[in-house]
């Protein structure tokens, strides 16, 4: 049971991610650093953001060896949490409305 | 039917299709359904599982009362400086911390390589790097903790801005920094028993009386690397927005 149950990869795969892990880490970083605004800060960081936690899951936990059962068992429940995001950001947009018309400042 | 033996994980089907069709064969097949996972390795999964909803929970509402105060946010950016001798580097300390967490989670996945191929002295060399960088972590978040007090930074208000900054950092950050806390408590509890022999010897365990497999130190990393998985969104959503 336990001889050919165990993830074993040639350190190789293990290496490259590690180092592209901190290429992005710093990237991210960079993004701050120079300061950019808006849209193009958003877009980076998400970017720079799922690419990381993509190869940490995919090479690092051995999620891209699984068998599908299990992989989507884990990758499948969280996406429920995109509708929530959703729901939340509606919500406090709605706050932020209500909040500025009661309690606004100056009016 | 009559030569299914139900009892064991032995009674695997010879023929294992990938993808899809394993999948629903799996999830169809009326035994155990994650094959070729260890219980140990599949509970991990599913406990990540639940620690991801908890975190998204506290990542949502902290989304929730940014989007919503009517007074300006601290700016994160600043008040996370330091200077390291004149000019206050923003976010330094903060990407020393990724850095630094990057790192263990490399050298967690060199103890996981070590032990399958049974190499005890490394693993254990390897672990115990990995638990030195967890520790290490957890200082410069209280050096963190620490300097954000003095600056007058609380739960229900601060100097900087929405009042809101205070509870949301103390509670992400500090249930993070109790993962890491736990995650090196743990990760010098295998390296003992990576030390002592108990995955060569197979002795059982105290509390599950499972043989010991050096697929524990697997399940160790997945932990670990889930805690670095969690402090890439922490460091998107609190610190670079």
């Amino acid at each position: 049971m336990s001889q050919n149950e165990g993830q074993q990869h040639p350190l190789g795969v293990y290496i490259k991610v590690w180092v592209l892990l901190f290429v992005l880490s710093a990237l991210s970083y960079m993004v701050d650093y120079l300061n950019f605004q808006g849209y193009l800060r958003w877009t980076l960081i998400l970017i720079f953001m799922m690419l990381k936690a993509g190869y940490i899951v995919a090479v690092f936990m051995h999620i891209k060896w699984e068998r599908w059962a299990l992989s989507f068992a884990i990758l499948g429940p969280p996406t429920v949490l995109l509708v929530f995001v959703a729901i939340m950001v509606i919500e406090s947009d709605y706050t932020y409305l209500t909040r500025n018309l009661f309690f606004g400042t100056g009016s | 039917m009559a030569r299914q033996n139900s009892s064991t994980a032995a009674a695997q089907p010879i023929d294992l299709k990938p993808g899809l069709a394993g999948l629903t064969e799996d999830w169809a097949s009326d035994q155990r359904t994650f094959k070729k996972v260890p219980w140990g390795k599949a509970m991990m999964w599913i406990f990540l599982l639940s620690d991801t909803f908890i975190f998204t929970c506290f990542l949502i509402s902290y989304m929730t009362t940014r989007m919503s105060t009517a007074v300006d946010w601290p700016p994160v950016s600043e008040i996370f400086a330091l200077s390291l001798g004149g000019e206050p580097i923003p976010l330094i300390l903060i990407a020393i911390m990724t850095f630094i967490l990057i790192t263990s989670s490399g050298t967690m996945v060199l103890a996981v390589n070590f032990g399958y191929r049974k190499d005890k002295k490394n693993t254990v060399l390897f672990l115990i790097i990995t638990a030195i960088f967890g520790a290490s972590f957890v200082g410069m978040q209280a050096f963190e903790w620490t300097k954000l007090i003095m600056d007058g930074v609380r739960p229900w208000a601060n100097p900087f801005g929405a009042s809101q900054f205070g509870s949301a950092f103390f509670m992400i950050t500090g249930f993070h920094g109790f993962h890491v806390s736990c995650g090196v408590l743990f990760l010098f509890i295998i390296a003992r028993k990576v030390w002592r022999g108990d995955y060569d010897n197979e002795k059982k365990g105290f509390f599950t009386s499972r043989k010991g497999s050096y697929e524990e130190v697997e399940t160790m990393g997945l932990y670990w690397h889930f805690v670095d998985l969690v402090w890439v969104f922490i460091f998107a959503f609190f610190y670079l927005w």
